[in-house]
């Protein structure tokens, strides 16, 4: 009984305050940050893979201690499902908030982190996403939405010259997942090469579900295409691959950092060779803190899919703010990341006044022999 | 002229695939009534299966030929997803039997979601690529590209469909079947043993699921907890469309959906000067399905119901 009264008037103390900070026996704060990605649906392995880089950084900082105003604090990572879907990710949000989080590491996806950073927003808490590149989601001017990783517009514009420039293309197709990530990076992707002189032969759709592209590649082999550029992620990338090979459409796949991963070489197998893909930021071996974070994320979660050192940086970046405002409260914690100049696994982030990461790097790679390689790396 | 015919391939595979999934779906229908929403669940435990069988098998012999690797995991698949039919039969449906009609309604998007869940915690959330086993062999016939594993799946539907008409129509168990169908009291009267009868339609069906499974995941080089969702929809439309109780509407649906779906997608774009585009496949689709409902709304050949399946 005394339990329970207990318990419900520290959940009353915990709502009239809304800080989420919570006492505990040990004399320790804790401070709850929210994690965002889908960890069901088809998307479910990149998911995972940010959460378990936002985890990995927030279990150091855990174990090294960290001290905020002269009081020993612990992180709490309160990892949520977002399904890729944007209804649903708004309901996550609210959730987190009602949870109490001080800030939130997430979306994985420009679809979702959209729609969720205008809840964040209205709350005032700091949202740094790891992996959304849409141009929009910083372009809101919402002071609070910051990520780590460059845009779709600098991406797009990178491998738009690259395919006119590095592989001689004259007349492209474009197709995307109708995703706000993929429609994005379709969309820039076209202006680049339009801007190059380039034909546009066919511009196709498909959706983030889809495994059947038979009919819109067999349209644009009709069409003459020598390049099919594709706005979306490898469980589309992949059987793209193999399907156009089995039209015999000889034009060169090219693709974004969503199909720049382990998995497309497994899903496309054999028919991944030449295939060509770009990621924001270095390659992990080029990354100033790559091959440390490898090893150390390897020995617990396996494989790297692919954005798990941006999540693992975003935490980083947090803290930092953090300890530089010496405070948790959001709005201190803000002003503070503006200021950021922080060394990650990734690279110098500094952010520029609309939240994007200042300077991000291209890499563009080539399937060769079954393994992605680094082509060309543009700044 | 070989964009045409193309289209008229790809639409043709795609058909006899929902086809495929679409049989099940019907044949359950056509003695129950009941929307088995499971069915493209069993889809994907059945290529899962048969994906596990031939890892398997590869491993320990990779000296043996491919045909006879995949056939390893079909015929590990197939009793497989069997005994799981049966099971959800016995466990979601069975109790319910006598229940409003909603409510086995509601136990099958339940098993559905209990089987795709099952399914991630055991294979995981990754895809799984099925290992290039088949023949590759490509033709070009009036222009278009056709390989060995295509013009196979259209002749195993084909084929399928004809040995379930032949089941139902034909054999003693068929006729057992259709008099489940017409009156379950009635047919226990004249000695059927109808839960027999309908353990034994589940165990088809679910058979046939294990091999669409395979088949499916071996033409798009992939498996996944989650394929058997958007497969199970468009297989459920293709039955309605066709006429949902009737095999041979079942295939006609699947091969009417299918080709509408790549002929939606490859010119819907150029008649409307790009104002509509390839994302409106689905749309248009969709949009035959609804115009056929209206005029027609137990479906092409839907006519038959009475004697469903």
């Amino acid at each position: 009984m005394n339990a329970h009264k207990w318990f419900a008037s520290m959940l009353l103390v915990g709502i009239l305050t809304g800080c989420g900070q919570k006492g505990d026996d040990t004399g320790e704060t804790v401070i709850r940050i929210g994690s965002v990605s889908p960890l069901t649906g088809p998307q479910t392995h990149i998911g995972k893979d940010n959460e378990n880089g936002a985890r990995l950084a927030v279990d150091e900082i855990n174990a090294k201690g960290l001290v905020l105003a002269g009081k020993p604090v612990r992180l709490e990572l309160l990892a949520e499902d977002d399904q890729a879907e944007p209804k649903t990710a708004t309901i996550v949000a609210d959730k987190l908030l009602d949870a109490g989080v001080v800030a939130v590491i997430g979306h994985l996806n420009s679809g979702t982190t959209i729609p969720a950073s205008k809840r964040y927003h209205d709350a005032g808490i700091p949202q740094i996403s790891p992996s959304a590149t849409a141009v929009a989601y910083t372009a809101q001017g919402f002071a609070n939405a910051f990520r780590v990783m460059a845009n779709d517009a600098q991406q797009g514009q990178a491998l738009g010259r690259f395919a006119v420039h590095g592989l001689g293309a004259k007349k492209v197709a474009i197709i995307d997942d109708r995703t706000a990530y993929g429609q994005g990076l379709a969309d820039e992707f076209e202006r680049a090469v339009r801007a190059a002189g380039v034909e546009v032969v066919a511009r196709e759709f498909t959706s983030d579900k889809a495994t059947d592209f038979a009919a819109i590649l067999t349209n644009i082999k009709g069409k003459g295409a020598q390049l099919v550029f594709f706005g979306g992620m490898d469980p589309q990338g992949g059987p793209m691959a193999r399907q156009m090979k089995r039209l015999g459409l000889n034009a060169t796949l090219v693709g974004g950092d969503g199909m720049q991963t382990i998995n497309f070489l497994k899903l496309a197998g054999a028919d991944a060779e030449g295939v060509v893909a770009s990621s924001p930021g270095l390659p992990l071996e080029a990354m100033p803190g790559g091959k440390a974070f490898k090893a150390k994320f390897e020995a617990r979660y396996g494989p790297i899919q692919v954005y798990a050192p941006y999540a693992y940086d975003a935490v980083y970046v947090l803290v930092e703010a953090m300890k530089r405002a010496n405070s948790a409260a959001p709005a201190k914690v803000v002003a503070a990341l503006r200021q950021t100049d922080y060394q990650g696994v990734t690279g110098p982030l500094r952010f520029d006044a609309k939240g994007d990461t200042l300077g991000g790097a291209v890499t563009v790679y080539g399937v060769k022999n079954g393994a992605w390689s680094v082509l060309e790396v543009i700044q | 002229m070989d964009i045409l015919a193309q289209q008229l391939v790809n639409g043709l595979v795609l058909g006899s695939i929902y086809a495929l999934v679409a049989l099940g779906y019907t044949m359950v229908y056509g003695i129950l009534e009941l929307i088995n929403f499971a069915h493209g669940e069993v889809t994907m435990i059945g290529a899962m299966v048969a994906l596990t069988v031939i890892g398997a098998l590869l491993g320990v012999f990779p000296q043996l030929p491919g045909l006879v690797v995949v056939l390893g995991g079909v015929l590990v698949a197939i009793p497989a997803c069997m005994l799981l039919g049966f099971g959800i039969e016995k466990v979601a449906y069975r109790p319910l039997r006598h229940a409003p009609r909603l409510a086995p309604l509601i136990t099958a998007i339940g098993m559905s979601i209990v089987l795709q869940n099952a399914a991630m915690l055991v294979w995981g959330r990754q895809y799984v690529s099925f290992p290039p086993l088949l023949p590759q062999g490509r033709y070009v016939i009036l222009g278009a590209q056709i390989t060995d594993l295509q013009i196979f799946i259209v002749l195993l539907s084909f084929t399928i469909m004809g040995g379930l008409w032949l089941l139902v129509e034909r054999s003693r168990l068929g006729r057992a079947m259709r008099a489940t169908a017409q009156s379950r009291e009635v047919a226990q009267l004249m000695g059927v043993n109808v839960d027999r009868i309908v353990s034994l339609t589940f165990i088809v069906g679910s058979g046939l699921a294990a091999v669409a499974g395979v088949m499916v995941s071996a033409y798009y080089g992939l498996a996944h907890y989650y394929m058997g969702f958007m497969l199970g929809l468009k297989a459920f439309s293709a039955a309605v469309l066709g006429g949902i109780g009737n095999i041979v509407g079942a295939m006609l649906g699947g091969l009417l959906l299918g080709i509408i779906e790549a002929l939606g997608a490859g010119y819907i774009g150029d008649l409307t000067g790009g104002f509509l585009g390839s994302h409106y496949q689905d749309v248009f689709a969709f949009f035959v399905l609804i115009t056929v409902l209206v005029f027609r709304p137990s479906g092409l050949l839907g006519e038959r119901v009475a004697n469903r399946a």
